[in-house]
């Protein structure tokens, strides 16, 4: 399976369906701390550019607040993409999952807590 | 022993690159029966009909089986084909092998297998086959159009000119529909009402158009040509024929808080009203709901001040019963509701509007007489933001997966009246897509961005947040520039999704009519009958069928009357021969058919039978042959296997199973 099947694969999300409007770019709270925009989460999944999403800072800033998944009129869901290259990601620094021991010496200050909250939910399963 | 003819059509390649066709009629040529069989590329076309009828005449046939696309499509044409050439057009089966075969394997060999199957069922019904002769029913020549918005009022004055009774039924107290809510019209921007009313006018002054407004159709019984409808005329507790339509009551009544229909809430009615000056009839209606009188006993002003004394409280709903060959259904069409996007706070601020709403707020005679004003404080806003697709082409349970067609062309009218009147406010739009196919529509939205510099921006907007000091924080993205933007906007126009009317699910039942997952009625072909009902004698006129402007409402609309023209036109209707019948020694008149039979056709007589040298009187089951549409629901339910189908006969059914089981 290459990178970006994984994605679609951990994420569930089918990019193709994105109508290109915007909407999670236009209502992500964080977007301005972000080098690549939400919109674009879907449009680096379709051109198979999963290296590029892996590298960028976004990942870190999303709060997942998941208001781009809840506003997207095509259910195509951002946010979800975003957590499935962090998955990747955690995945490539070797070891499955991190133990909450392992977290703090890798707190960002500037890590959103809801980020915080948003991984211990996803990695504790 | 029947001498069938087989004929195996390629449908160019539709059907050739997926099924071996010369296979197919060698094939046949074994089946019992067939006497000749072929393949051309094109069987419907004249050439293809010209080689059914040599062989015809040639090989002596009797039957014919054609092997090509649905029997929906040309079992039709071939019939009258074999009609052409002096066969009973019921000698004729079609074995559908494109739909049901090439269009949905892939596998030629599977493909070619699956179609042979088929033309052996359908050689094996052919041999069972009896010519059949159709009856012939009678066509009431008046029609019925349900829905008077500018569909129905149309439809109707072209059926009326051609010289035929129509009869338009309108739910509300008025007919003028969506249209004469509207201010002005793209792409020539003339006033609604200045080419709406007019039309109004025509068909009420019509002598071959009856209106029933405040009116509902409450059932429908009979089939095409013979319809009987019953119509709820709604208690309008005023006389029409003693009204004037002064309009005293209307400035007396003391109840003035009910938010108007006809303004979209924006302002309030009084109990007794007309939802607008220009309204036909010009008589108001009192909402009994509303009323002081009907609420409490106490009141009568509108009684006391009405010189004509056209008032009755004690009018009640009348059902009125008329027969009609034809029906049009012109139901027309709702912006959908928006309690469910709160990201736009519609809820949240009067300041936040539909573009409806805008209508009413720039037409003249709306709640604002024209001025451009805040809801909220009157205030001139300076600052508008319009926001396209919300709830259109949204694939989750909040919106409407279709393009409602008609947003971008009006968004660029009121940006575009906005600025010549106003000047000095902003408007800015954010678009998704701008679609603008129709004549000088493109045209149109380019004035909009050049001549009036409306600021277009590609990019959906996410959130509207109303602020303390009563501005609006719209954020919205803009995708040419990559970036994230935030106008604080003194009104936004939400261009919302459009949605058939409610209540037209319900009266699709009543007509048998299909209607679609968006309860769009269903057309009977999407481009060659795009104006008919699959149920025939019902036809289809404006937004019912599918999100349209005006333009094409009114070209649809003409298209339904000429259908109906061509239908009432006729003496009689040739009826479907394939109707049931039951075996009087084996129906034992248990009454289960009568129950079933959805058009009524059955009715029971006692009559003396000769069983086997015995006779005695038994109870039957009689089918009128010009209500029985050849449902074959009677013939699944007949315990003893009395009924029988023409056509389709229990006998012909099991002969085709058999040699698909062969």
């Amino acid at each position: 399976m290459n990178a970006k099947e994984q994605v679609q694969q951990i994420s569930g999300v089918n990019p193709y369906k994105c109508m290109k409007c915007g909407k999670c770019s236009a209502t992500c709270p964080a977007y301005e701390e972000m080098d690549i925009k939400p919109h674009q989460f879907v449009s680096y999944v379709q051109s198979g550019n999963i290296e590029a999403l892996a590298a960028c800072k976004s990942m870190w800033k999303c709060l997942s607040c998941f208001a781009c998944v809840e506003r997207c009129p095509r259910d195509v869901q951002p946010g979800r993409i975003l957590d499935a290259a962090r998955q990747i990601v955690v995945r490539q620094r070797g070891g499955n999952y991190l133990t909450a021991e392992e977290i703090p010496p890798l707190v960002d200050e500037d890590l959103p807590q809801q980020l915080l909250v948003s991984a211990y939910r996803r990695y504790k399963r | 022993m029947q001498r069938i003819g087989v004929f195996v059509c390629h449908c160019g390649s539709n059907i050739a690159a997926t099924v071996d066709v010369k296979k197919v009629a060698e094939m046949a040529r074994l089946e019992p029966g067939v006497v000749f069989a072929d393949d051309y590329q094109y069987m419907c076309s004249e050439a293809g009909q010209a080689k059914i009828g040599a062989a015809i005449k040639e090989y002596n046939l009797t039957g014919l089986v054609v092997c090509s696309c649905s029997p929906r499509m040309h079992e039709a044409t071939f019939r009258k084909c074999a009609e052409r050439y002096g066969l009973n057009p019921y000698m004729v089966e079609i074995a559908n092998i494109r739909e049901h075969c090439s269009w949905i394997h892939k596998d030629m060999e599977e493909a070619t297998q699956k179609a042979v199957i088929l033309a052996r069922a359908a050689i094996a019904k052919v041999n069972l086959n009896a010519p059949l002769q159709a009856g012939e029913s009678r066509v009431t020549k008046r029609a019925l159009v349900i829905g008077g918005g500018i569909a129905g009022i149309q439809t109707a004055l072209d059926i009326a000119d051609a010289g035929y009774e129509v009869d338009i039924v309108e739910k509300t107290p008025s007919i003028g529909g969506r249209m004469s809510q509207l201010d002005k019209t793209f792409p020539t921007l003339d006033c609604s009402a200045c080419i709406l009313t007019p039309k109004m006018v025509d068909a009420a002054g019509h002598e071959k158009i009856k209106i029933y407004t405040y009116s509902e159709v409450e059932k429908v019984s009979g089939f095409v040509g013979d319809f009987t409808v019953d119509i709820r005329k709604k208690a309008r507790s005023v006389d029409e024929a003693k009204c004037t339509g002064c309009g005293v009551c209307q400035e007396k009544c003391p109840s003035k808080k009910t938010p108007s229909e006809f303004n979209r809430g924006l302002n309030n009615r009084s109990a007794i009203y007309t939802p607008f000056a220009q309204a036909i009839p010009n008589v108001p209606v009192i909402d009994r709901e509303a009323c002081i009188k009907f609420k409490t006993g106490k009141c009568g002003v509108c009684e006391k001040v009405c010189q004509a004394g056209a008032i009755n409280y004690a009018q009640e709903d009348e059902i009125i019963t008329e027969k009609y060959g034809a029906i049009v259904v012109a139901t027309g069409f709702d912006t959908i509701k928006l309690d469910k996007y709160d990201e736009y706070a519609y809820s949240q601020s009067k300041d936040v509007i539909t573009s409806l709403e805008l209508e009413r707020i720039m037409n003249a005679a709306g709640p604002t007489k024209g001025h451009l004003e805040r809801l909220s404080d009157g205030k001139a806003p300076k600052e508008i933001v319009f926001v396209q697709c919300v709830g259109s082409r949204c694939s989750d349970e909040r919106g409407k997966p279709y393009c409602s067609k008609i947003c971008c062309m009006y968004t660029a009218k009121h940006a575009m009246l906005i600025r010549d009147k106003y000047p000095d406010v902003n408007v800015t739009v954010f678009y998704i897509d701008v679609r603008t196919p129709g004549k000088n529509f493109d045209e149109f939205y380019r004035r909009a961005v050049e001549e009036y510099g409306v600021n277009y921006i590609k990019g959906q907007v996410g959130k509207v947040a109303p602020q303390p000091d009563g501005s609006l924080l719209v954020q919205g993205s803009d995708l040419i520039d990559n970036k994230q933007i935030k106008i604080k906007a003194d009104m936004v126009v939400l261009a919302t999704a459009i949605e058939p009317n409610q209540g037209v699910r319900n009266i699709a039942t009543m007509l048998t009519a299909s209607i679609d997952t968006n309860n769009f009625l269903t057309e009977a072909h999407p481009k060659l009958r795009p104006v008919e009902s699959p149920t025939a004698g019902v036809f289809l006129s404006g937004v019912c069928q599918g999100p349209k402007d005006i333009p094409e409402t009114v070209s649809q609309a003409g298209a339904a009357a000429v259908k109906v023209i061509g239908l009432l036109a006729k003496d009689k209707l040739t009826t479907n021969p394939c109707t049931a019948q039951a075996d009087e020694l084996l129906c034992n008149g248990c009454s289960n058919c009568a129950k079933v039979c959805p058009y009524g056709a059955i009715t029971y007589e006692t009559r003396q039978v000769n069983d086997h040298g015995i006779r005695e009187d038994r109870r039957i089951a009689v089918v009128n042959k010009a209500l029985c549409q050849g449902c074959g629901a009677c013939t699944v339910t007949c315990p003893s296997g009395a009924m029988d189908l023409q056509g389709f006969s229990n006998r012909q059914l099991i002969a085709e199973v058999d040699a698909i089981c062969r």
